[in-house]
């Protein structure tokens, strides 16, 4: 797929730079949105940043489409993704309570892959999660991709309840619930850090682009790092 | 020095111009449903734009003034008191300390704004005093207001009572055509459908709510079922599986992967706001140059818009 800009609304454009999911497209969409911010400046409104493309929201009072689609033209076409780009970002290692009392689906999800729940843990810790996107509620990061022997399709009823700090699987995607809140994915443990924290600075302890790695904690070290069973 | 809430009503929010600037970690806009109420009420109050208010869905507002100052009450049709004597909308309204102000239930559009001289004084999370239940942030702890609230505002002598002349007046009608920017995935639907869609009849259902208008009428399809997960500007019409459109407002999701056929301009929406279900939308296209055209006359309006001094 080539590079396409869309109209997307009265004040936005949608720049697509891919159709799949890839850490060397995620790069390029972050690269672009660092890009735009500094071409736009004061007629930047907002952005977001998903697996392929980049919604760029701009002051229609202060600049037209014509300027945005033009200052985004001229920043693809320098745009030149290098090794470099594609693993930046920072590196942030989660710990994971995985149990069947803290992940309600960890059991079915093994027994339907055909592994032991042990074998689920040990392949979604060997795994290195690139943060796609966010958004869904307040500090909900996409992680991906998920080991293929370990991906599970949404549940056909979602949950009423999932518990703040949830780990869970849809698909090859995987994230960390940031606070209590209906959800369809399949849980599978429980991290005991806060997603999202509007009192601390930073807010969240990952952005996209970053690099997350989860980290198997028995039931007494979630509880020292202040974890909760609710 | 504050109004104390006696009674919130069924959904009473504080609300600023919104939240912008915050969606890469996921927070959305929020702000008032219907800007245009909104930017009239701060104006007829000699306020900045954007500042503090209190959106007022369906009405049931009890506030009682502990402070001297000045009130004004614009947007949907909704009986207005003060110390029990009836009050016009549209204008700014002196009250005292002890005084009673109270808003019964809307007869016409269904979201008031009340705003008092200098705002109120929220303290701003995330830049923004707006409220957004679904993420708990803004307004008082993120959440509608509560009897007992105290909301903080100064102390107001000196201000000429300011009134917008009723033949400027919006009126709300329970049918709104709402014009559409075509993009996003606008090319995934045939002709057919997208001939459907702008000539078709829908209604508000009863899933509508400040993250979105869920429409019933004639299914659309699109070629596609799902996409990857990509932003979503206010006012995107998403078109799910099922075919009914859902216009997607201040509290959207910021990502989401469902086809959108376009986005409706901002002035429409706001008039959107106003409906209750059963109310009757219709669809028009229009390019993006016209948008901008119609956002600046728009602009234009509310600052130019005259207003007139209450006859003392």
């Amino acid at each position: 797929m080539t590079t396409e800009i869309h109209s997307a609304g009265e004040n936005s454009l949608i720049v697509y730079l891919g159709d799949s999911t890839s850490p060397s497209v995620s790069a390029r969409v972050q690269l672009t949105a660092q890009r735009v911010t500094h071409a736009l400046g004061d007629a930047l409104i907002d952005l977001v940043p998903s697996y392929a493309s980049l919604l760029v929201i701009y002051d229609p009072l202060l600049t037209d489409h014509f300027h945005v689609q033009q200052a985004i033209r001229s920043v693809l076409l320098t745009l030149d993704v290098t090794e470099d780009a594609v693993t930046q970002g920072n590196r942030i290692t989660l710990p994971v309570y995985y149990s069947a009392e803290s992940g309600a689906d960890l059991l079915t999800l093994a027994a339907n892959s055909g592994l032991t729940p042990e074998d689920v843990i040990r392949i979604h810790c060997e795994q290195e999660y690139r943060v796609y996107a966010i958004g869904f509620a307040p500090g909900f990061a996409y992680l991906g991709e998920v080991d293929e022997r370990i991906a599970a399709p949404r549940l056909s009823t979602p949950r009423q309840r999932v518990p703040r700090g949830a780990v869970a699987i849809a698909d090859r995607q995987t994230a960390v619930y940031p606070a209590v809140s209906p959800g369809g994915w399949n849980l599978i443990g429980l991290c005991p850090l806060r997603m999202f924290d509007p009192d601390s600075n930073p807010t969240m302890p990952v952005a996209v682009g970053d690099i997350v790695c989860f980290e198997s904690v028995d039931r007494d070290q979630f509880f020292a790092l202040g974890g909760e069973l609710s | 020095m504050s109004m104390r809430v006696i009674q919130p009503g069924l959904l009473s929010l504080i609300q600023d111009g919104g939240r912008h600037g915050k969606h890469n970690i996921g927070l959305t806009t929020g702000g008032p449903m219907d800007g245009q109420a909104f930017a009239i009420c701060n104006r007829l109050l000699g306020n900045e734009p954007g500042s503090t208010l209190i959106e007022i869905s369906f009405g049931g507002l009890q506030l009682e003034a502990q402070v001297d100052t000045f009130v004004c009450i614009t947007g949907a049709e909704i009986p207005l008191t003060i110390n029990g004597q009836d009050a016009a909308l549209w204008q700014s309204h002196r009250v005292r300390a002890g005084d009673v102000i109270a808003l019964e239930f809307t007869t016409a559009g269904c979201r008031a704004y009340l705003g008092v001289v200098g705002g109120f004084d929220i303290p701003q999370s995330f830049g923004s005093s707006a409220t957004v239940m679904r993420e708990h942030i803004g307004g008082l702890n993120g959440e509608k207001l509560h009897s007992g609230d105290q909301l903080p505002c100064a102390t107001v002598t000196e201000h000429r009572c300011k009134q917008l002349p009723l033949e400027h007046q919006p009126r709300y009608h329970d049918s709104v055509t709402v014009r559409v920017i075509p993009g996003y995935q606008q090319s995934h639907f045939s002709r057919l459908q997208q001939r459907r869609f702008f000539s078709s009849t829908y209604e508000v259902s009863d899933r509508c709510d400040r993250m979105g208008y869920r429409l019933e009428g004639p299914a659309i399809d699109c070629g596609i079922s799902g996409i990857l997960s990509e932003g979503i500007c206010h006012g995107a019409i998403q078109i799910p599986a099922d075919g009914q459109p859902i216009v997607l407002l201040n509290d959207r999701q910021t990502i989401g992967g469902y086809p959108k056929i376009g986005s409706a301009l901002s002035l429409d929406t706001h008039a959107l706001a106003q409906l209750r279900p059963g109310g009757k939308v219709f669809f028009t296209p229009i390019s993006t140059h016209a948008a901008h055209n119609a956002l600046h006359l728009a602009n234009s309006y509310i600052l130019r818009q005259p207003i007139r001094e209450c006859p003392p």
